[in-house]
């Protein structure tokens, strides 16, 4: 028995990938979360993880990310899923936890769980979803929004004095020894898009590997909150947010690179 | 073929979870239970288990919750400003009914307080502890024998509810050296159908306490509400001394339930019909009991290293007709048998 029912390829061009629940999701219109957890769709439909991924849903816009896969899941406190996926790896290391944890949740409330497990090199995978906003409870400043930046709760824009500056987490975590591979990504554009979704696989197949901890910062659009129309995000995206927060590869390690090598012959 | 051996009261509680089966430990250091979590980070390697030293309270009671989802029996040990940090982990387990073992080795608060043993943890372990609708079976051994053997049962009766159970006790019983018949080690571990072991020939399966839409909320809440219900009416353990014709009632667990057996045996040297009721779960806490020996005319001293919190309980079983003293020790002092045997005096 599976979970997964096979899409009839021969005639399909473009499908949800199967292990994908078909459902509506939760998030706002011109939201970048519901590309990112299609690409992560597309990397477990890819390297076959319908029987051992386990989704941990963390607070915020991605708390019932574990509804849209149909792989076993279950729900972290507020900023823990790094200490959930900890654990599970450790007891049953033939299972493959990730997460996709918002800014909020990964750079603020859950900066201690984030820094210790890339420290530890725990051999998980994190799928860090950056809006620069806290998207759920109403677009209020969070650890990336930018400079200037009006948000709920900085009424006259960020200012250092106040609020202190943005962080570059993956830039932070490349600092220690544990990551094996972190990157930064967008999901603003079809070319950008593809190439979150390689570095999305990328970081799942570290973790296969066993080669340590994998993160994958992704910026993503939240019009709603930024205030600008959807199409609009897409370039305020580019304008504003991948200037502070440039995409690339932040570290990888030799046997990952050589991962991605053998991707490309 | 029992063993006996001279051990401590924290190490104990670590070779009792490991006659119990715990495959997964998760610890931060600090007083007084440090030597626990050192034992663990010798034993589990070496029985095959996992151990880790986590980067603070907090991550350790979410670790053990995620061992807890994937079928793990998990553990953590830590010490009153530790146990206010898990409480949100606590409560997460208890929505998501995550079976685990907490124990508290409890020293003096408020705040940082004092390392010195204390029982000023006892409403915050009885009344549930974190947010929202939830209690924990919460044991509370008074030698090292029960450090090893409620640790044990903790394991049991938290599969069996599917539910956090607290194994509760203070810094002078941790270090308490006595000796400790080693039991019988458990073989076979429940099945967990519900774990995550891989959506493999099933239908995934889900840990969670969320519920999106308001009206399946209390839903949940009712079915945790009539579990707690179960506990209540299967799980109140106590054990009573000399009540047939006791006059005075003392009630204490823990350090301080040693302290108000000399007092009792004291009294009794002077002719003073003085019993003992000493709760082993203070949730479920023993009412019924109690409230029978009210009903007897019975006078009751309430003897606890705190400023008086199980009195609150022990009021509630007994309520207003009956005397009640408290004979107190507070801040990390260890309660004299002297302080017990004082009250008893002014009652009689």
């Amino acid at each position: 028995m599976s979970n997964v029912e096979k899409p009839d390829y021969e005639n399909v061009i473009f499908a949800r990938p199967g292990i994908m629940v078909d459902r509506s999701t939760h998030f706002c219109p011109g939201c970048g979360h519901g590309i990112i957890q299609r690409l992560v769709g597309e990397a477990l439909d890819d390297l076959k993880l319908h029987e051992r991924a386990i989704c941990i849903g963390s607070i915020g816009c991605t708390v019932t990310a574990y509804e849209y896969y149909k792989v076993d899941g279950m729900e972290a406190a507020h900023g823990r899923a790094p200490a959930v996926a900890t654990a599970i790896k450790r007891c049953r290391p033939e299972l493959v936890p990730f997460s996709i944890q918002g800014d909020g949740d990964l750079a603020s409330i859950g900066t201690a769980e984030i820094v210790h497990a890339a420290a530890r090199g725990e051999k998980i995978t994190i799928i860090f979803a950056n809006n620069a906003t806290y998207g759920m409870t109403g677009g209020q400043l969070a650890p990336t929004t930018l400079m200037g930046m009006y948000t709920s709760s900085t009424p006259d824009g960020r200012n250092a004095a106040q609020s202190g500056f943005p962080i570059r987490v993956s830039e932070m975590l490349a600092t220690l020894d544990g990551p094996a591979y972190i990157a930064r990504v967008a999901v603003n554009s079809p070319a950008n898009v593809r190439k979150a979704g390689k570095a999305i696989n990328l970081a799942f197949r570290t973790q296969l590997a066993g080669l340590g901890f994998a993160m994958v910062e992704v910026l993503s659009m939240c019009p709603i909150n930024w205030k600008v129309e959807p199409v609009n995000a897409l370039e305020w995206m580019a304008k504003n947010m991948i200037p502070q927060f440039p995409l690339g590869e932040f570290k990888v390690l030799p046997a990952v690179a050589a991962l991605k090598k053998a991707d490309k012959e | 073929m029992s063993e006996r051996t001279l051990m401590g009261g924290n190490i104990a509680i670590g070779e009792g979870a490991l006659l119990a089966g715990c495959q997964a430990y998760f610890g931060y250091p600090i007083t007084p239970q440090n030597d626990l979590l050192e034992l663990m980070a010798r034993r589990m390697p070496e029985l095959g288990r996992v151990f880790l030293q986590t980067e603070s309270e907090l991550a350790a009671i979410n670790m053990v919750y995620g061992a807890a989802a994937v079928g793990f029996r998990a553990m953590t040990s830590t010490s009153s400003p530790g146990f206010s940090l898990q409480q949100e982990g606590i409560s997460y387990m208890a929505g998501a009914e995550m079976p685990a073992v907490i124990v508290n080795i409890m020293r003096a608060g408020p705040g940082l307080g004092n390392i010195g043993g204390a029982q000023g943890d006892y409403m915050q372990c009885t009344r549930g502890g974190g947010h929202g609708d939830y209690y924990l079976i919460t044991l509370t051994p008074s030698t090292v024998q029960e450090m090893m053997d409620l640790t044990m049962l903790a394991f049991e009766l938290a599969d069996k509810y599917r539910n956090p159970v607290l194994v509760i006790a203070d810094g002078f019983l941790g270090q308490a050296m006595e000796p400790v018949i080693i039991r019988e080690k458990v073989k076979k571990l429940p099945e967990k159908k519900w774990a995550l072991t891989g959506a493999k020939g099933r239908p995934k399966n889900l840990v969670n306490s969320f519920e999106m839409n308001p009206i399946d909320h209390p839903r949940r809440i009712k079915l945790l509400l009539e579990k707690f219900e179960r506990m209540r009416v299967h799980e109140v353990r106590y054990e009573g001394l000399n009540l047939d014709d006791a006059d005075i009632v003392l009630v204490a667990y823990g350090s301080a339930a040693r302290s108000a057996i000399t007092a009792m045996n004291m009294a009794r040297k002077n002719k003073l019909r003085v019993g003992l009721v000493r709760p082993i779960t203070v949730f479920p806490f023993p009412y019924q009991p109690l409230a029978d020996l009210a009903e007897r005319g019975c006078k009751f001293v309430v003897a606890e290293m705190s400023g008086g919190q199980m009195i609150e309980d022990v009021r509630m079983a007994v309520g207003n007709q009956n005397e009640i003293k408290l004979a107190n020790s507070y801040g990390g002092v260890p309660l004299e048998a002297d302080t017990i045997f004082e009250a008893i005096d002014i009652l009689m």
